[in-house]
């Protein structure tokens, strides 16, 4: 349901890839995510431990930022729980494009073993998410693995993009 | 006929109950066979009009009329030293006994030892706060009353603590089903796109077990694939398995368009 | 396009005029040093904050209803997200809580096998508390120090549980497992490395004066105080009140161990930090201890009730009655004694009680989770005030509070 759209021009975007600076753009965005810290509850521990000394997460050139307006990617690491979802909302209008999102664990993807009353089930009734990072908790060299994913898909787009994504549902 | 689904308890209940087995109970003792909660125990009933006391696992347990409660916890406080509320909460009786089981959790730090004081509150009444005996109580009182119903009188903030504050109902009711009802369900929904966009996010998928008829043989219908609407109660037609995202440059593909079968709306 | 939704900007929350000149700050429910999703609105008069109010639940996941929906065992890995950062000590807590509701007590090897897991989360935990706090202070390398200590940990809690993170390697009655083979000489390995490390931060730390000047006489908590708002852990014993569960109140073999209680009699930032580097070394010791005692133990792993707790593995396999009790106690669920427990333990954080009130079917009447961070968030409601605003970071970090356990 939830979609990027960026008209960039008037009909859909132009017809013809621009091989070279696809590729030059592409480089430059996927060699340089900067992630949001959203570490919202176990998943953050994970997301930390990636970034820390062994499984460093700098040598993919993401620097966490701490505010939306700065960053790249979204990490929604932790369940999401409907009194949180109206901010993460918030957060995601206010990153600039273009952004993405990788959703982190069972919790974020579906709701996880949380099938309660207060839990949304999977953050893609919200936000429209890029990849989906299945584990409780998922282990540190996944969620680097999801990162590379992540490039690869970059490197694929057009710099002029109106992919629709898809949902899970 | 439908089946008859007791509405008192939404809760799981067990689907096989043993005609003749009776539970054990947790072994109950006579306060005085510990000498602390001996003196203790005296020390209450002196003052108090106790209902029925007795020592269940190390703890002394006293259950009294909720008028008595200010003045037993202030006695606890001052005289007999259980100087920490530990915890505060209610049980949730309302279908068997009509009313809730208000329990008081004490540490005494000097003695060792925990005492647990315990009061019936009817369905309409409310409760004395003990925000000012022990500052805990504050939060503890704030969470029993958004979770359960239970209305506490002379309150300093009694608002909603762990659900949000627009929030329909009191989620640990036994009446309250686990997945929420029907408020609950919607209520990001509501809350972010408005009341529109229910029918275009569609409900929750709640159902853990929610597979697709093909799911063990056809990992998301890979080659199989078909716009949303067709009818598949024959068999789908084979696809060619190869994607081509829209707006990308017509160079790289060498489909064309009559005989590929563009997905607008996957399921 | 935008997603068209509902959501207007904020600024119409902000009063410019206000009659008393105060600044509201929304310390929002997300951001970096927010230690998990706590939203503090706080009053400002200049850089002083004079009102705070926290306010939480944007991580309520139901967990008390869910266990009043699951079976005893089925109930267990939930848990371990409550405390995520030392899984294995809520698991134990609620492992002793159904124990001693069914009056059952696990085997010795057991007990000590899960006591070397509680300690190695100890361990865990105060360093990942040591982390973040240094990290918010402003002393970033710390955070990348502490971690790598806490990768060796994790590989070791990994061999035995199976995951990092979310353990549940104990079960109601005992342990499933016994340890792997190499498992006490690389615990031995990593304590070696541990004591020099905590050599190093000590010396980072300590005696820094920018560290001190941040984190003395800041978040000063009386000991009334600490009692009336029901603090525990390093809070209570911070503020100079003796007071550890695993001494006065012993659960497990804690009594036959021999390990100090460090106290701080500043009530202070700086004394609690101290004793969070006392306490590390305090549980490696406890880990030495427990290696001979490991050894001469023998080698049940699990309680014998075959009322409430399946017959061990290999017993399940080959004989028939076991597999039969097996199955209607996954299926149906074990039924427990009525009655209610409160059971404490001394999680990293605090006093972690589990309140379990059973009416003799499968599933829990009522449980009410007692964590320590929910009353010292509570807390945070008077402690915050006449402090400055860059002492607010510190203070919540220094609280060491899991947003899993507030917010259950």
């Amino acid at each position: 349901m939830a979609q990027h759209k960026i008209n960039y021009l008037q009909d859909n975007g132009a017809a013809v890839k621009l091989t070279t600076i696809d590729k030059l753009v592409n480089f430059g965005r996927s060699n340089s995510l900067w992630p949001m810290t959203y570490g919202l509850a176990c998943c953050a521990i994970e997301m930390m431990a990636t970034g820390a000394s062994r499984y460093d997460f700098d040598r993919f050139g993401t620097i966490f930022r701490a505010s939306p307006r700065q960053s790249d990617v979204l990490i929604i690491a932790g369940t999401l729980t409907k009194k949180h979802a109206e901010f993460m909302r918030r957060l995601y209008d206010q990153m600039p494009d273009p952004k993405w999102v990788i959703s982190m664990g069972s919790c974020a993807n579906t709701g996880g073993m949380f099938n309660t009353y207060a839990t949304v089930q999977g953050a893609d009734r919200i936000i429209p998410v890029d990849i989906y990072l299945p584990g409780c908790a998922p282990r540190p060299e996944t969620l680097q693995y999801a990162l590379m994913a992540l490039q690869q898909k970059i490197r694929k787009e057009s710099i002029f993009r109106s992919i629709k994504k898809k949902r899970l549902v | 006929m439908r089946k008859y689904t007791p509405k008192d308890s939404v809760q799981k209940q067990a689907y096989f109950t043993d005609r003749f087995f009776v539970s054990p109970p947790v072994p109950r003792f006579n306060p005085n066979s510990d000498e602390i909660f001996a003196k203790d125990f005296e020390e209450i009933n002196y003052s108090i009009n106790v209902q029925e006391a007795f020592i269940e696992h190390t703890h002394l347990v006293i259950i009294i009329d909720k008028s008595f409660l200010i003045s037993c916890i202030k006695l606890l406080k001052e005289k007999l030293e259980y100087d920490m509320l530990m915890e505060l909460s209610a049980i949730d009786y309302l279908a068997t006994r009509d009313g809730y089981e208000i329990f008081y959790e004490f540490l005494s730090l000097s003695k060792h030892k925990r005492i647990r004081i315990k009061c019936f509150l009817q369905k309409d009444e409310s409760l004395e706060s003990v925000t000012s005996l022990f500052k805990s109580a504050n939060w503890s009182e704030r969470e029993m009353y958004d979770m359960l119903g239970v209305k506490v009188v002379n309150h300093p903030n009694l608002k909603r603590l762990i659900m949000p504050d627009d929030w329909y109902d009191h989620p640990l009711k036994k009446t309250y089903p686990l997945q929420g009802d029907e408020a609950a369900s919607w209520y990001e929904v509501d809350k972010i796109f408005g009341k529109e966009a229910r029918s275009i996010i569609g409900p929750e998928q709640r159902d853990p077990a929610a597979i697709d008829r093909y799911d063990t043989t056809r990992f998301a219908r890979l080659g199989h694939e078909v716009p949303f609407d067709t009818d598949i109660s024959e068999f789908e037609p084979e696809t060619n398995i190869s994607y081509q995202e829209e707006n990308t440059s017509k160079i790289m593909k060498k489909l064309k368009p009559e005989e590929s079968v563009v997905l607008k709306r996957r399921r | 396009m935008q997603q068209p939704n509902r959501l207007k900007p904020f600024f119409e929350n902000i009063h410019f005029e206000r009659e008393d000149n105060t600044m509201m700050v929304n310390f929002g429910p997300q951001h970096p040093s927010a230690h998990g999703q706590l939203r503090l609105i706080l009053e400002l008069q200049g850089e002083e904050v004079v009102k705070s109010r926290p306010m939480i639940g944007y991580l309520h996941r139901g967990m008390e209803k869910m266990a009043e929906n699951m079976m005893y065992n089925e109930f267990l890995p939930t848990t371990d997200r409550m405390d995520y950062i030392a899984a294995t000590s809520n698991n134990y807590g609620y492992a002793l809580a159904i124990e001693k509701l069914l009056g059952v007590e696990a085997p010795r090897r057991a007990e000590i096998i899960r006591t070397m897991l509680l300690e190695l989360n100890r361990i865990v935990s105060h360093l990942f508390w040591l982390a973040t706090h240094a990290l918010d202070v402003g002393a970033m390398s710390m955070f990348l120090y502490c971690f790598r200590e806490r990768e060796y940990a994790m590989d070791l809690i990994e061999d035995y549980c199976g995951a990092r993170l979310t353990h549940s390697a104990v079960r109601i009655g005992g342990v499933p497992l016994d340890l792997p083979s190499n498992w006490i000489e690389d615990c031995a390995s990593f304590l070696e490395i541990l004591e020099k490390e905590l050599h190093t931060y000590e010396g980072l730390l300590t005696e820094n004066r920018i560290w001190k000047m941040r984190l003395e006489n800041v978040g000063v908590i009386t000991p009334s105080m600490a009692k009336s708002w029901g603090c525990s852990g390093i809070v209570l014993r911070g503020s100079g009140i003796k007071w550890d569960l695993r001494k006065e109140m012993p659960y497990g073999i804690y009594s036959e161990l021999d390990f100090d209680v460090p106290i701080s009699d500043t009530c202070d930032s700086y004394g609690r930090y101290k004793i969070c580097i006392a306490e590390i070394r305090e549980s490696g010791k406890i880990l030495k201890q427990l290696v001979p005692m490991y050894e001469e133990s023998d080698t049940q792993l699990m309680a014998h009730a075959p009322n409430y707790i399946s017959a061990p593995k290999e017993q399940i396999m080959t004989q028939n009655y076991s597999l039969m009790q097996h199955f209607v106690l996954v299926t149906q669920g074990m039924r427990p004694p009525v009655g209610e427990v409160y059971v404490a333990t001394e999680s990293p954080k605090g006093e972690l009680g589990y309140f379990v009130v059973s009416d003799g079917s499968p599933y829990t009447y009522r449980m009410k989770l007692r964590t320590p961070s929910f009353q010292h968030t509570a807390l945070l409601e008077e402690l915050l005030v006449g402090c400055q605003l860059a002492d607010v970071v510190t203070i919540i970090g220094n609280l060491n509070i899991v947003f899993g356990e507030i917010d259950r």
